[in-house]
């Protein structure tokens, strides 16, 4: 019996498939907060390391209560709203920051058939959430009533439509040898894909370059540095999240990381074969798959936490240039390839509604 | 369930309408407009058109309204003398809008659903062994070819049109040339010279 088929036996259809979600959204949400603590903590200590210092090691074993510490302090302050603040926008902002990134794992298959929900346009939904990402900090920037809030909401705006365009692209490379939109489908065209043996889009010549250049997008996106332009502490102060505090600002604080999270695990999902073990050797799917996916996570965080430590922040434009005049014609380029690859290939033959 | 849920996306979807053209900020209307266009995907949804649905907030919520909101919230406009200035035309914007619920209502009296219309089995839902999204695309990629094609045109004209309208060329401004940048070398930039004492050096 499946795990909701259970609770609709118990409670019947409405309330059982109810709880049954709520509990699935909750095994799934909780985990993915206790991730982003370990991630803040993880993040600290990688750079602390290439900087030659200790990082956080006070608070817990090695420091590792760092991060809870800090979110208790954030808890018992006190919550300040500007005097000219637009109320209810500038409060409705963090809320979409975090609920966005949270809803955004509903698609992410954690292992085979662990996933909450297999919608078969996951990859769409994941770029519609993402995009909407951006609400967040354009309002905090306008409520806020700063400039210097809004200047960093401008930034950011602009910046995260400039790269969606690009990362569309990628994606629908991606798209195309797998031929579905479902993530597990994704996952399961990488099996063996690259001379029978190789698990992973990244392995595929035609798609290595895509792999690099979603990498560079996931860390605009982010607003990790190099991009952390919305920020930019030393122009901006902190962009648009100088006006909050407490736990509104802690909102913005994790859902950030939980973005962060979810690209780290949106690309193994992409292009490293997801749960798949790098190899299509029979001895290797003894690990479990929940086993590769994290600790693949776990691998391109540490990528993610390296170009923070040693990349210097672009300048603005260098920013617009990058997205406009490089990635988007290099990413529209490489689709026209890859399709042609695939259209000579055969690739498409066998797909339905082919005439 | 599908009830509730209809009626919770068309109430939304109709109050964050009405909110639209009530708000008195042009922020606030944009950001109701953002949630009727929501809400509508959440229709779209109810429908069984997940692709257009995601599409819908891709393309409106994740692209268009953010724009929209980038340009309101530039706007500096004074409310007061919009409301006034609403208040002379508000004769003529009745007759206008008299006019258009006139037509729209004798058009909608005497229509009734597939009737002028060629019903073609696209319209009757995906094969089996197909998505929605497979579906729409061998539609338009085949038996819808021109009219798509035609549009994906009007598009480009439209854009076109859009970049010669704004593209001028400014003079006095510094522009990075990376090419020139990395161009550079040494020799061309550093000039090392012996300076005698007491003396400055000619550069």
């Amino acid at each position: 019996m499946t795990y909701t088929g259970w609770f609709v036996e118990q409670f019947g259809a409405g309330l059982g498939w109810f709880l049954a979600n709520l509990t699935l959204i909750l095994a799934i949400a909780f985990p993915v907060m206790v991730g982003v603590a370990l991630a803040v903590y993880a993040d600290r200590k990688i750079w602390a390391a290439m900087q030659m210092r200790r990082g956080p090691n006070v608070v817990g074993p090695f420091g590792i209560l760092q991060t809870f510490a800090d979110a208790a302090k954030l808890f018992l302050k006190e919550t300040i709203i500007p005097a000219g603040a637009s109320t209810g926008v500038f409060l409705l902002a963090p809320m979409i920051s975090f609920t966005l990134a949270l809803v955004v794992w509903a698609v992410m298959p954690f292992d085979a058939g662990l996933v909450l929900a297999d919608l078969n346009v996951g990859l769409l939904y994941i770029f519609a959430v993402s995009s909407m990402g951006v609400y967040g900090i354009i309002m905090s920037g306008w409520a806020s009533n700063s400039k210097y809030a809004f200047l960093g909401g401008l930034r950011s705006a602009a910046q995260m439509v400039s790269y969606e365009v690009s990362m569309g692209f990628i994606l629908v490379a991606v798209m195309m040898y797998a031929q579905s939109l479902n993530l597990s489908d994704i996952v399961l065209a990488q099996k063996g894909n690259v001379l029978g043996i190789l698990n992973g889009n990244i392995f595929n010549p035609l798609l290595f370059p895509m792999g690099i250049m979603f990498f560079i997008t996931a860390l605009a996106e982010t607003n990790r540095p190099p991009f952390d332009l919305p920020e930019a502490e030393a122009e901006l102060v902190a962009g648009y999240q100088v006006e909050y505090s407490s736990m509104s600002f802690a909102l913005f604080f994790l859902g950030e990381y939980a973005n962060i999270l979810f690209m780290c695990a949106l690309i193994p999902t992409l292009f490293l074969g997801g749960w798949l073990p790098p190899l299509d050797l029979p001895f290797l799917y003894a690990i479990p798959g929940f086993v590769w996916f994290l600790s693949k996570m776990a691998f391109l965080f540490f990528l993610f936490a390296w170009v923070k430590a040693t990349v210097p922040r672009y300048r603005y434009d260098q920013l617009m240039r990058l997205g406009w005049k490089v990635f988007l014609p290099l990413s529209l380029f490489w689709v026209v390839v890859v399709s042609g690859w695939l259209m000579f290939t055969g690739h498409f033959a066998a797909a339905p509604g082919v005439m | 369930m599908a009830a509730f849920a209809f009626y919770l996306f068309a109430g939304l979807l109709l109050t964050s309408g009405l909110m639209v053209i009530t708000a008195k900020n042009p922020v606030h209307s944009v950001l109701w407009l953002i949630l009727a266009f929501f809400n509508a995907a959440g229709l779209f949804i109810l429908l069984g058109a997940e692709f257009l649905a995601m599409l819908l907030v891709i393309v409106y919520v994740g692209a268009v309204a953010v724009l929209f909101l980038f340009v309101v919230m530039m706007l500096d406009i004074d409310f007061k003398a919009l409301q006034r200035g609403a208040l002379q035309n508000l004769p003529l914007g009745l007759a206008v809008s008299g006019v258009i619920l006139a037509e729209v209502l004798l058009v909608a009296s005497g229509w009734t659903a597939g009737q002028g219309v060629i019903v073609h089995e696209a319209l009757a839902g995906p094969p089996p062994g197909m998505t929605n999204t497979q579906w729409i695309g061998s539609q338009l990629y085949t038996r819808y070819f021109f009219v798509f094609s035609m549009s994906g045109l009007i598009l480009l004209a439209a854009m076109i049109g859009a970049i010669v309208l704004t593209h001028r060329r400014r003079v006095g401004i510094k522009k990075q040339s990376i090419a020139a940048q990395n161009a550079r070398t040494p020799g061309g930039t550093v000039a090392v010279g012996k300076a005698a004492i007491g003396q400055g050096v000619e550069l």
